[in-house]
């Protein structure tokens, strides 16, 4: 998995570029620990436009990162999905949690 | 139901081989024609089904094998995922949403939800070692659907 990021105007763009699965969540997770730790911002938008395959790995990961960063009293949304990602988010409800912004 | 073909993978339980399995589950049923939705339907719940193998079947670093099985009927395919791990204590629990026995903060317990909603059908069953999780799908193949629209 590629991680890209960038923080602009306090708002940090994380870009999820691969495949999230078992294989890759737990590299996944620790990448966006240390991006988030390092840098400064209350919210946080993840771009899934380049992740190729996710399943319901993927959002143990990104609810293991909302509770991280809820105590912080960071926000984090989603963006550009694939159709496939949508359906999990929606099944699971992920969105509750992590909204979604286009 | 006739069936049509059928193929076995055995592999190690092991992440680096997720990946290898849904690609190949997904390759066999191209012959269905199927939509890419569809197709990504069955690399999912395949997906899901090894990852359960490889972390609750198998939870030390003694990882033991999968076999997967995928038979093609006409217009449908049925997919079996057999480990040879620890089996499960309580199947109509462990596939209520949200359930998992991980220990993690990463978990989701969604596994068995999604392989339902994203399949036509799921069974799990217990085995003398291990358990069988069978999943089916009907294919509405993209030829059919293009003859329905013109």
């Amino acid at each position: 998995m590629n991680v890209k990021y960038r923080n602009y105007n306090g708002v940090l763009f994380v870009m999820l570029d691969g495949e999230l699965d078992e294989h890759t969540a737990k590299q996944t997770s620790k990448t966006l620990d240390d991006i988030f730790a390092t840098t400064i911002s209350k919210q946080i938008i993840i771009d899934l436009s380049e992740l190729k395959f996710m399943d319901s790995t993927g959002i143990g990961v990104l609810i293991g990162r909302y509770k991280k960063m809820k105590d912080k009293g960071v926000s984090i949304f989603i963006s550009n999905p694939s159709y496939h990602a949508e359906k999990i988010f929606k099944l699971t409800g992920l969105y509750d949690i992590m909204p979604k912004i286009s | 139901m006739k069936e049509v073909n059928k193929m076995e993978l055995k592999f190690r339980a092991l992440s680096q081989n997720e990946s290898f399995a849904r690609a190949s589950v997904a390759g066999f049923c191209m012959s269905l024609n199927p939509t890419m939705d569809e197709l990504t339907d069955i690399k999912t719940a395949v997906s899901e089904a090894v990852t359960n193998c490889i972390v609750h079947a198998y939870p030390t670093s003694q990882k033991g094998d999968i076999i997967i099985t995928t038979t093609i009927y006409d217009g449908k395919v049925k997919i079996e995922i057999r480990d040879f791990g620890i089996g499960i204590k309580d199947i109509e629990q462990a596939k209520k949403p949200f359930f998992t026995t991980a220990k993690s903060n990463d978990r989701s317990g969604m596994g068995f939800t999604v392989m339902e909603s994203f399949m036509d059908s799921l069974t799990v069953k217990n085995l003398d070692k291990g358990i069988v999780v069978t999943l089916t799908k009907s294919i509405n193949s993209c030829e059919e659907n293009l003859l329905q629209l013109g």
